[in-house]
């Protein structure tokens, strides 16, 4: 039988149930209902001093842990407050739920105190979201709300709880099942579309693997990596994919793109097939669309329908959960290599060629000072492949994107897709139980087992470079 | 020609028409006319929509749509192999010695005269996009007032239905929506 309680009490319950460990947020008016439940239960709440930082450190957490990050707040101010982080989780497809409250039904509509309609505001950036007024839905809505954040191509839900229905009398029943009918993630790829994937690679002579962010979500690394001996074929790895394959092994690159190695653009720049995993022909890759890998037939892996010829037609494309494609690949991949297998000798010996031509590398200053790049290097040998690393948004970021030799996925936090600096909010640091380091440009004041260094700049870095480069182009 | 119609499913929940209209409005799909209405299934409503695809690949645009959580089936209607209707209601000037001109358009329409008074008369009529454009420049001579025009609605000829090709009989939908009509 289920026992009468009120909706905020259910709300707690159904997060219990849902799996929830740990919340950020701010309580409120609205929300505040929802805090009495908190605090009897197994759910330990952080308090954060701005709600940005919770949405951002819902994000860090499901980052690191692959788990549906959750954060709190109350209506108006702290709802719109998480409309960064929600953005930013919406481009990064991070499985994100946001419960807000929102003032009591009777008033919505009428210009309350610290009304914002929060659903209609994140309609474009969530991956659904709820406006729940009866305290009898809200199990059904915190159900499906991890569901879908975490299903399919992950992303942020928001669920907004009128005041007076976490105030409500209901029940408590945690579905059994859940039926949405418009949503049918599908995960298994098509068998005929692996099959042609797997003869397209063997007439490939100039075969580059792809790699994007995707391939974390997807917890598909060491399918990944098997891939990649199988056919011998360079790596690269997206911003959103540092980590995904081991920079200390012979096949990857680097980072391809407008801040990539040389070897990693030329490599996609030159191919005759780029074998595209989770990645989403991203702006910041592929640079002028028309210019982009002219030569390349494309396989594209993704899970999301919507992506595959959004931005680049794809000759094989398969739609899956990356990790069942690759494992289904895999053994496509070896028959038709036994018929088959083209010689990439040539290929690697030039790719190769120009990794040691071309490393990464950076001016050390001649008035003897540090600069931040030996910084940055130093640190991630110091703190190894096991520790987490967090940049914010410019220059830096990219330092560290590329002088932190990432072996490990889950190992390498930034904001990718939308570029939002605060995302490594001091209040994202809270999240994490492994030492980290913390890579910014910014001072900051945290006084935590953390490691901060602190680079000492006169100026936002990234701004500076972009201008030079603008003027160096204009 | 860039313009298509689609036929979508969507649960009936509030908030659905936003998410498809900002939908269209944020990724700069171009709208010609949408209308939305209730199903034999209250659970379900039915929007048909023309849309003007110049720029925008067609697949993309139902891929984006058939991300939207609510939308539970998209399905492109052909013209030839469907019947189609806007509704039509037009008030335009008429004096005594007009009349019978109006009413012999009227007449070759299939049109009504719905109201009426001293100095105007106001028609309503359906059919397809062609047939109420043709009417309406039949009409021009008189002088129109004022008109408002319903979206287009559309149902696929014969026995097929769009509904009993996407939800199981007891009424619980299980199809993978537009994959299946898209992708083959
Ligand atoms: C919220 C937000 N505002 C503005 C920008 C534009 N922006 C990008 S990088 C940058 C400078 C970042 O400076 P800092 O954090 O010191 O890092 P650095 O580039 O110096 O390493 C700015 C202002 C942004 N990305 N996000």
């Amino acid at each position: 039988m289920s026992k009468a309680m009120n909706g905020a009490t259910s709300l707690v319950k159904s997060l219990e149930s849902a799996g929830v460990d740990v919340m950020f947020g701010i309580p409120g008016g609205a929300i505040l209902p929802a805090y009495d439940p908190i605090f009897d239960s197994s759910i330990r709440h952080i308090l954060v001093r701005h709600e940005q930082g919770a949405g951002h450190a819902a994000t860090g957490y499901a980052q690191v842990t692959g788990r549906v990050g959750v954060c709190i707040a109350t209506s108006g101010p702290g709802a719109t407050n998480l409309v960064t982080p929600l953005a930013d989780a919406a481009m990064d497809s991070v499985p994100m739920v946001a419960i807000t409250g929102q003032v009591p039904s009777a008033a919505i509509g009428t210009d309350a105190f610290q009304e914002a309609d929060i659903r209609g505001i994140t309609m474009p950036f969530t991956k659904h979201n709820y406006l729940i007024t009866n305290p009898d839905d809200i199990p059904r809505a915190i159900a499906e709300a991890f569901h879908i954040a975490s299903s399919g191509r992950p992303g942020p839900v928001l669920v907004d709880i009128a005041k007076d229905a976490l105030q409500k009398e209901t029940t408590f029943e945690w579905p059994t099942s859940i039926n949405l009918p418009g949503y049918h993630p599908q995960l298994t790829p098509d068998s005929g579309a692996i099959a042609d994937a797997a003869a397209l690679i063997t007439q490939s002579s100039k075969p580059v693997f792809y790699v994007g962010g995707g391939v974390i979500k997807a917890n598909a690394n060491r399918e990944l990596l098997q891939l990649a001996e199988l056919l011998g074929a360079p790596v690269v790895t997206t911003l959103m994919a540092r980590g995904a394959f081991p920079d200390s092994h012979t096949l990857h690159l680097g980072m391809p793109g407008m801040h990539g190695t040389v070897a990693a653009v030329t490599a996609l720049q030159k191919a005759d097939l780029l074998i595209t995993l989770g990645a989403r022909f991203d702006d910041r890759v592929t640079g002028k669309l028309s210019t982009f890998a002219t030569n390349a037939k494309v396989i594209h892996a993704d899970i999301d329908p919507a992506e595959i010829g959004k931005n680049r037609f794809a000759d094989v494309p398969i739609v899956g959960d990356v990790k069942e494609t690759i494992s289904a690949l895999i053994p496509a991949l070896k028959k038709a290599l036994e018929k088959n297998r083209p010689d990439l000798t040539s290929w690697l010996r030039q790719m190769y060629s120009l990794r040691s031509t071309y490393p990464l590398g950076y001016d050390t200053p001649a008035d003897g000072s540090v600069s931040p790049q030996y910084v940055i290097e130093r640190l991630g040998k110091i703190a190894g492949p096991d520790a987490i690393y967090v940049a914010g948004v410019g220059q830096h970021q990219m330092w560290a994107s590329q002088f932190v030799s990432y072996e490990k996925p889950r190992t390498w936090l930034n904001s990718g897709g939308l570029g939002t600096m605060g995302y490594r909010s001091r209040l994202q640091l809270l999240i994490m139980n492994h030492l980290e380091w913390y890579a910014s440009g910014r001072r900051s004041s945290m006084k935590v087992a953390i490691q901060i260094p602190i680079l000492n700049q006169s100026a936002y870095q990234i701004s500076q470079c972009l201008q030079k480069r603008w003027v160096v182009l204009v | 020609m860039s313009k298509h119609t689609l036929s979508v499913l969507v649960e009936n929940s509030p908030g659905v028409l936003a998410r498809v209209s900002g939908l269209f409005s944020r990724r700069g799909y171009n709208i010609d006319s949408l209308a939305v209405g209730p199903t034999e299934n209250p659970l379900i409503s039915r929007m048909t929509i023309v849309i003007n695809v110049e720029g925008h690949p067609l697949e993309q645009v139902i891929r984006q749509l058939d991300k939207l959580v609510n939308v539970i089936h998209i399905a492109e209607v052909i013209d030839s192999k469907s019947v189609q209707a806007e509704l039509l209601m037009v008030k335009i000037s008429a004096t005594p010695k007009n009349r019978f001109d109006v009413e012999a358009v009227v007449e070759t329409y299939e049109a009504k005269i719905v109201d009426e008074d001293a100095t105007s008369i106001t028609i309503e009529a359906t059919g397809d996009t062609a047939k109420i454009a043709d009417l309406l420049s039949a009409l021009e001579r008189f002088g129109i007032r004022e008109l408002v025009q319903s979206g287009l609605i559309a149902l696929e000829r014969g026995s097929v239905t769009l509904s009993e090709r996407t939800l199981s009989t007891s009424g619980i939908p299980i199809a993978n929506g537009v994959q299946a009509d898209y992708q083959n």
